[in-house]
């Protein structure tokens, strides 16, 4: 196919001054190479030293950039006009001077990260800028687990964990860094032995801590990104308030049941959590994981989502999921994303913050009882109290407000179902002559259920079960499963 | 040598300390002379393409600016000569990034912008075998 090819300005010396060039292909990509081929000179102008066409040469095939076609196998038909149209570009060196005081890699690193090292996106110096890079991942727990793997495995050269907690049976459904054998080891321990087998070549620092107001800016301080894998509000607002304050960006996530949340909060790029959530939902409004469970496979894929942007942002990409939430339904399997906007009241990255230190977020959360209300007292007994009352044939009827689905895996002797929606509609069930324990998995739910009955008028005397069920395997019968 | 009024001179500085911190961007308009002479005669001013994180280090101007660029230096009877951009608290020398990106024969003048005041301009043209720019010196004159 017969094609012309227009030579810009500055390029015409090369092509002994002609402005148009006709020659045969039946590719773009054929017609520049037969181009280079003609005129050597111009070929280190178009092609990098590794034969690629320069990122600044733009070449358009009757006005349509062949970017938008197929590229240097966009056919070329009779009569057509290929234009090369350079972008310019430049800039100040900062970039180059930082590249040159990152670390090295090793021939060992060199062949762990080859499938990274030959994408020109990561690259050695992409790679470089992964080793130097500092990483603290709070929790260690369904979403930590991925996060910490794949940044291990990605190379980041130093790694934080923060987690103050003991692996449990019940985690093993989806926090994947701790296994069968390290049921009862402390997280940090588990974590730092399965992160340092997939990758050796990093340092990983472990901090057995809750994460408080006290430690969390002098942590924060000496790493260059957070992930928050955490599953409560109070840490949630902790983390993004350590974050604006100290500058780091909050690689957050969040999971429920089947749905996950993924965004990055950075406050000098775009919104932080509080833009979005200025106010903490009121307390037990949200119901935790324990409570209302989540499917194993959910944090795998929100965590694996954080730690892809922790990578990009450790790599100066774009496209990062700044001012964007990220929402997902594994049970439909649907991604959705809102578009957030920083919010120029923000208590803590407005113009105007009020909130210059971090506070007690137990309280701003409302999880610190108030002192000037009067408490209602709430009457407990416990599961090795009760046994022996029952045993010594005291007159109690025991009602369980868990769901149905909780019954089946679990429940206690002579128990009436009535899960904690409906426990109000059918009040009438529930004997007021009699002494009424209240229960659930761990005492949480049946507290609002006996605060639910008096509110509604219930006069029957309402006693809760310390613990829940967990509490009753734990003290007085093992052969009941813990869930 | 590359012939740059002290108004356009003046323009550039302007549009540098106004876009301060951020790089700026632009064309030079004009003719192409006798032996590698360039004379501008009307500065063109572009909006930096580089997203708002990128833009302290980095200027882009893409294809289709360029075009309009050069169409709009076609009507008057002009030609791109060169082109314009700022260092924010850099040095007005080129960087090793400018040498990757740049063209033959154009020349590319760069203006250091310190703490928002222009702090010097100087130009350069890369060498045909693109392993150095060199620096052009810049006449004011009339133009």
């Amino acid at each position: 196919m017969s094609v012309t090819i227009s030579i810009p300005t500055a390029l015409r010396q090369f092509t002994d001054g002609s402005t148009t060039i006709k020659l045969e292909a039946a590719t773009a990509g054929e017609a520049l190479e037969a181009l280079a081929v003609a005129h050597p000179e111009l070929r280190r102008h178009l092609y990098d030293d590794k034969n690629n066409l320069r990122s600044f040469v733009n070449v358009y095939l009757n006005d349509e950039d062949i970017r938008h076609r197929s590229g240097a196998a966009t056919p070329i038909s009779d009569g057509d006009t290929l234009m090369i149209v350079p972008s310019i570009a430049g800039g100040a060196t900062v970039e180059k001077d930082v590249a040159a005081t990152l670390p090295q890699l090793s021939n060992d690193e060199i062949a762990r990260y080859s499938r990274h090292l030959i994408m020109p996106e990561v690259g050695i110096e992409g790679q470089r800028r992964l080793k130097a890079a500092s990483v603290l991942m709070i929790g260690t727990g369904g979403l930590g687990a991925p996060t910490g793997m794949y940044l291990a495995a990605a190379g980041v050269g130093r790694l934080g964990v923060v987690d103050f907690d003991v692996v449990e049976a019940s985690n093993l459904q989806r926090q994947i860094i701790h296994g069968t054998r390290d049921v009862g080891r402390r997280k940090i321990e588990s974590a730092r032995d399965r992160l340092s087998d997939i990758n050796p070549h990093i340092d990983i620092e472990t901090h057995e801590a809750r994460l408080t107001s006290a430690n969390a800016l002098q942590l924060f301080k000496n790493y260059d990104v957070v992930v928050d894998g955490t599953d409560n509000f109070p840490t949630r607002y902790l983390v993004n308030d350590a974050c604006v304050l100290t500058g780091k960006p909050n690689v957050y996530g969040s999971i429920f049941r089947f749905e996950g949340q993924a965004s990055v909060f950075w406050a000098e790029r775009g919104a932080c959590y509080r833009c979005l959530y200025p106010e903490p939902p009121p307390p037990g409004l949200v119901p935790s994981c324990a409570e209302g469970g989540v499917l194993g496979v959910l944090p795998g894929i929100v965590g694996a989502i954080q730690a892809n942007e922790t990578i990009k942002i450790l790599l100066g990409a774009e496209g990062i999921l700044v001012n964007r939430l990220l929402l997902f339904d594994a049970w439909q399997l649907k991604f959705r994303e809102l578009k957030l906007r920083k919010d120029p009241a923000c208590p803590v990255c407005g113009e105007n913050p009020t909130v210059k230190q971090l506070i007690d977020y137990e309280e701003f959360c409302g999880l610190k009882a108030d002192p000037g209300r009067v408490e209602t007292t709430l009457e407990e007994i416990t599961a090795s109290e009760l046994n022996r009352r029952l045993k010594q044939g005291d007159d109690i009827q025991i009602i369980d407000v868990r769901e149905p689905h909780e019954y089946e895996i679990a429940r206690l002797p002579q128990t009436r179902l009535i899960p904690l929606g409906g426990v109000v509609n059918r009040m009438s069930e529930i004997d007021p002559q009699r002494e009424t324990v209240v229960h659930c998995k761990g005492g949480v739910r049946s507290a609002k259920a006996i605060e639910a009955l008096k509110r509604a008028g219930f006069q029957g005397k309402l006693v809760n079960l310390k613990g829940g069920i967990t509490a009753w395997s734990d003290e007085v019968d093992p052969s009941v499963p813990k869930y | 040598m590359l012939l740059l009024s002290s108004q356009h001179q003046n323009q550039i500085a302007a549009h540098g300390e106004r876009d301060y911190p951020f790089e700026c961007c632009g064309l030079l308009l004009g003719r192409f002379g006798e032996d590698g002479k360039k004379v501008a005669t009307e500065t063109y001013l572009i909006s930096n393409a580089r997203e708002e994180t990128a833009k302290r280090n980095r200027f882009l101007i893409t294809p289709e600016e360029l075009l309009h660029g050069e169409r709009y230096a076609a009507l008057k009877g002009l030609d791109v000569i060169g082109f314009y951009h700022s260092h924010p608290d850099h040095p007005a020398a080129p960087s090793q990034y400018d040498r990757d990106h740049a063209w033959p024969v154009f020349s590319y003048v760069i203006v250091s912008i310190k703490n928002a005041k222009a702090n010097g301009i100087t130009s350069w043209t890369l060498k045909p075998d693109r392993s150095a720019f060199d620096q052009e010196e810049i006449v004011k004159g009339n133009s």
